[in-house]
């Protein structure tokens, strides 16, 4: 049947990502947006556009019923829900279904199911995906299962989530206080106190799997990424292939991917996520029903357009390739450039982009959705860029993601690039010694190196760029004259300002 | 329009010296100007702020656009006079925007002997009426007053320029279309009453504000009665019974509310066009202005420096470079805004004069504004000088600057002695504004020429007497007259009697300039026409 109008239900960089890949299928595109967001680049970079109501995502990107009437009144026969927003939303996907159109990603069952993280790993476990290895009881009997588990071991809420009721086990003695401690901050977080116990990774790596599946039983896997580098458990660098694994390992988790995607019944793109205990123990974390974020390193390295297969799938195509046509070469890094302060617990910083100039050259690629004098708005999540490199070993790859980090200007708002780039030129890094502790181990007590030079190149480059405030001022001075009046400022006689 | 090209070695001992001596100037002044601005005494203040009325400057401050500038005139005005009782002589003018439309700002100081006007305070609040009348700006008076200082009344009451002179004003430039709008904080007795009463509108602040001809004591005495100040004259008597005032104000936030709300419904009028450009800062930096000002107005400097440090970009076309060069002249720009600029690199010779005198005709046919920088010691005398008509070309310098059309700005750098102070733009020759650095000096002559000359004339009287001056004499004798010329060439002594607008840091000047400039053209410049000059 083919997809032949489609509604891109997201904003920023992602929205344009998608609307790229669908102008090449010659789809074309509508772009929605909140009231805010009307001189957006997704809304410039789509066929049509429509406003969906206010700034804040519940009026706007959030609201299920004005995106259906959106799709509905501009012809659509499809949706793509990007990430975030409502692209795990079972109700959502069901409600686009039952208005007749094409959600681009699995069905609502899938999306329900591999939402509820109990449920999940059930499924996992019963299809033989290694999950970590957990335990449920009281007391006694929870002591004795916990000698076969072997410490250290976790304690997690059941209703849990945000840390909350966790505590860490290092030997038995600790075990019966933690537990009791454990059901009370749980009973008061969520009102629930029951609390299980896994087995507590010492130094996890967070490793996934790409998995394309059409909904003719064609499943491939287009390999791994590792994204350990995190805060505050987002992931910040994601790369491919991952450091860690040797080939054996990665072809036994490759193996155990499918098989959980098989389990869930997946169709369209998704991805398995796994924690990763050197040497190699691998466990299911959580499926994600969606594109993903670091899509692209997958991409670089592949050559296949996930944007291009989600569109393709949904409208009912076969993939088309097996899982032997597809290699891999070389290796990607992406690094997420976000609109914060890294110094201030990584704070979302809003405003005007004053200049914005972004790294080029070859195997740079950039996935942005601002440009200069655009706003970044407090209602939205901060990233205003991904930017991937590609080399032929990881250390070319690295060496490239650090000369673009340097190149890429953003005046206007913090950013964390200077961040980044310190991340990227860690000795750890650069010895693939990643884990999740990472940012929290090295990076506690980040500060920003100002340099002055710096900061005067930055003066030059927006002098560059707008013209010098000289000149700026002979503008506006041949609009409405200069007057000391009203410029200058306060200004008293003898009074140093 | 090409750059200065300084000539300053900031390294230099000379200048390092000069810079620690100018800077010690500028503290001294500054320390000065705050202990001014602070208004009366401790006392008087703590009384003012508990029946919970504002400080004058407060209230400036909250009528004005925020962060604005305020150019304040003649801060240290009645410095050092009157027992140093009346710091600002007891009323706080300038010029402010309110709604982006500059005014002319007439506060009284009630902490300052209950806000009386003295000879000087009289001649503070004439000349920032007259800034108004030159520079077409509405004038506000925040009333706080109890009139005339009594124990003067012989130098405030009668003469042309004393009191009544405000209400005539008033009424003059009311007739001119320059609105004036009272604000009343406190008391407006007698004379005072005439302040609001011949404004165009006014606002009281109730409980507070009063107006009346004759208060509860003077009433009790002629008729009897007995009356409270608020009956007799208050806010709520003028606004509702007798129509004195038109507005009510609850309290002084509220009354400066409803009068900056006045100002917002003034037509504003449109500057005159000078053909601005973009601002520019000087290339050189005006702190160094400190270091190239000399230890001693002896010593010579190159006026250009100070140019270079002042004007936008310091970009300067020269004008006769090469011909009577103890006068500098050419066009620059300063915060946009065309000037031509004329400044003094030692005596007045015929050239420089004639130099000037065709300077200044340019600008007037070309409508520029003048700059004048002055530091002269006068015109050149001697017979040779006589006899080549030094008079007649200086008297056509003189003559160009009474007629000059444009607005005229002068500042007084170092000296300002003796015909060099008429034919730089003095006080009398209708300077739009002037201003003095704390290294200036204003005196007929110097103190040391003044007291030879009078040593010299005494020396010839006692010689027809036969009798002779020792040098111990004649040191004797001219000691107490370069004393007293020390005293009052003082920039001090000048700014206490208003013979100048203020005093100003030098790097202030840009500024200053700037925001002058900008207030001027309010008021459009007329066509030239010019005087006989004598050939």
């Amino acid at each position: 049947m083919g997809i032949k109008k489609l509604l891109v239900a997201n904003r920023g960089e992602i929205a344009v990502r998608i609307i790229r890949s669908a102008r090449e299928l010659g789809i074309r595109c509508v772009a929605v947006h909140s009231d805010i967001d009307r001189k957006c680049r997704h809304v410039l970079a789509a066929d049509e556009a429509l406003e969906i109501g206010e700034a804040p995502p519940l009026k706007s990107y959030l609201d299920m019923g004005r995106l259906i009437s959106a799709a509905r009144a501009s012809g659509c026969d499809a949706v793509h829900p990007g990430y975030g927003f409502l692209s795990e939303n079972p109700k959502f996907a069901s409600m686009v279904a039952d208005a007749g159109l094409v959600f681009v990603g699995p069905g609502a069952e899938t999306i329900a199911l591999m939402g509820d993280k109990v449920a999940s790993k059930e499924v996992m476990r019963k299809a033989g995906v290694p999950v970590v290895p957990f335990l449920s009881g009281t007391g006694e009997v929870c002591l004795k299962k916990a000698e076969k588990l072997g410490y250290p071991l976790i304690i997690k809420a059941a209703a849990g989530g945000g840390g909350k009721g966790m505590r860490m086990v290092s030997g038995p003695e600790q075990m019966q206080p933690a537990l009791e401690a454990a059901g009370r901050e749980a009973l008061k977080a969520f009102g629930d106190g029951r609390v299980f116990v896994e087995k507590y990774i010492v130094k996890p790596r967070h490793i996934e799997f790409q998995i394309l599946a059409d909904a003719h039983g064609g499943i491939v896997h287009l390999f791994e990424r590792e994204c350990s580098i995190q805060r505050r458990h987002q992931k910040v660098v994601e790369e491919t292939p991952s450091p860690a694994l040797s080939e054996a390992v990665r072809a036994a988790m490759a193996k155990a991917a499918v098989k959980a995607a098989k389990a869930a019944g997946y169709v369209n793109a998704g991805t398995v996520e796994f924690i990763f205990e050197e040497p190699g123990s691998f466990y299911f974390l959580e499926m994600n029903t969606r594109l993903q974020v670091e899509h692209p390193v997958t991409e670089m390295t592949t050559g296949i357009d996930l944007v291009r297969e989600q569109l393709r799938v949904a409208g009912g195509e076969k993939l088309g390739f097996a899982q032997a046509e597809l290699s891999r070469r070389g290796h990607a890094i992406e690094c997420r450039v976000y609109a914060e302060t890294p110094e201030n617990n990584f704070l979302p910083s809003a405003g005007k982009i004053h200049l914005y100039r972004e790294p080029a050259g070859p195997n740079i690629r950039n996935d942005s959705g601002f440009g200069s004098a655009d706003e970044i708005s407090t209602y939205y999540d901060p990233l205003i860029s991904k930017l991937v490199t590609y080399g032929a070993t990881r250390e070319e790859a690295r060496l490239r993601m650090l000369s673009a980090l340097k190149e890429y200007v953003v005046l206007g708002v913090n950013t964390n690039i200077a961040f980044l780039i310190d991340v990227i030129a860690h000795p750890e890094f650069a010895a693939g010694r990643t884990y999740t502790d990472f940012i929290s181990r090295f990076f506690e007590d980040w500060k920003p190196k100002r340099e002055k030079m710096e900061i005067a190149l930055a003066c030059a480059e927006y002098c560059r760029a707008h013209g010098s405030p000289a000149a700026a001022g002979l503008s506006a001075a041949k609009e409405r004259g200069y007057d000391p009046w009203k410029e200058l400022g306060p200004f008293e006689i003898g009074i140093d300002k | 329009m090409d750059k200065i090209i300084s000539n300053v070695i900031t390294q230099s001992p000379q200048f390092k010296e000069n810079e620690k001596f100018n800077k010690d100037i500028v503290a001294g002044f500054k320390e000065r100007l705050e202990a001014a601005k602070a208004g009366g005494p401790p006392a008087s203040r703590e009384l003012h702020l508990s029946r919970g009325k504002l400080l004058p400057r407060d209230r400036i401050k909250a009528l004005l656009d925020r962060d604005s500038p305020f150019l304040e005139l003649c801060t240290l005005a009645a410095n050092g006079m009157y027992a140093d009782e009346a710091p600002c002589a007891g009323i706080i003018t300038g010029i402010g925007p309110i709604h982006g439309r500059e005014v002319v700002i007439i506060a009284n100081d009630a902490t300052v002997k209950g806000g009386t006007y003295y000879p000087i305070t009289v001649k503070k609040h004439l000349r920032a009426q007259e800034v108004a009348l030159e520079n077409n700006l509405p004038c506000l008076y925040l009333v706080d007053s109890g009139g005339a200082f009594l124990p003067m009344q012989d130098e405030v009451f009668p003469d042309k320029m004393h009191f009544g002179r405000i209400f005539y004003n008033q009424a003059v430039l009311s007739a001119r279309g320059i609105a004036q709008i009272s604000v009343v904080f406190g008391t407006c007795t007698a004379g005072g009453a005439y302040i609001p009463a011949m404004s165009e509108e006014t606002v009281m602040v109730k409980n507070q504000g009063t107006i009346y001809l004759g208060g509860p004591p003077l009433v009790k005495a002629a008729t009897g009665e007995d009356v409270t100040e608020e009956e007799l004259g208050g806010a709520d008597v003028h606004c509702r019974i007798s129509g004195v005032s038109d507005h009510l104000a609850s309290d002084e936030q509220g009354a400066i509310r409803i009068a900056r709300n006045i100002v917002e419904n003034l037509k504003v009028a449109s500057k005159f066009d000078l053909g601005a450009a973009a601002p520019e800062e000087p290339a050189y930096e005006p702190r160094e202005i400190y270091g190239i000002m000399p230890t001693s107005l002896k010593k010579s400097f190159d006026m250009r420096e100070i140019i270079a440090r002042v004007v936008d970009g310091s970009r300067f076309q020269e004008f006769k470079k090469n011909y009577g060069v103890t006068l500098v002249t050419g066009f620059a720009r300063i915060m946009g805004q065309p000037v031509g600029i004329i400044a003094n690199n030692g005596i007045l010779f015929s050239e420089s004069s004639l130099k000037g005198t065709h300077f200044i005709e340019l600008c007037c046919f070309r409508r520029i504004p003048l700059i004048f920088f002055q530091n002269i010691t006068g015109f050149i005398v001697g017979k040779k000088y006589e006899h080549g008509g030094i008079a007649k070309d200086g008297a056509k310098l003189v003559s160009a600057v009474s007629t000059a059309n444009v607005p005229k700005f002068t500042v007084i750098i170092g000296g300002s002695y003796g015909a060099g102070n008429y034919g730089m733009c003095g006080r009398a020759f209708g300077a739009r504004f002037l201003w003095m650095w704390p290294t200036g000096r204003i005196s007929v002559m110097g103190g040391e020429q003044a007291a030879n000359v009078l040593c010299t004339v005494k020396m010839n009287q006692l010689a027809k007497k036969g009798v002779s001056m020792s040098p111990g004499e004649q040191a004797e004798f001219k000691e107490p007259i370069t004393s007293k010329y020390e005293t009052e060439s003082s920039p001090y002594y000048s700014t206490a009697r208003l013979w100048d607008d203020g005093i100003i840091d030098p790097v202030d000047t840009r500024r200053v300039l700037g925001l002058a400039i900008a207030a001027a053209l309010n008021m459009p410049i007329e066509e030239y026409k010019s005087p006989v000059y004598r050939m």
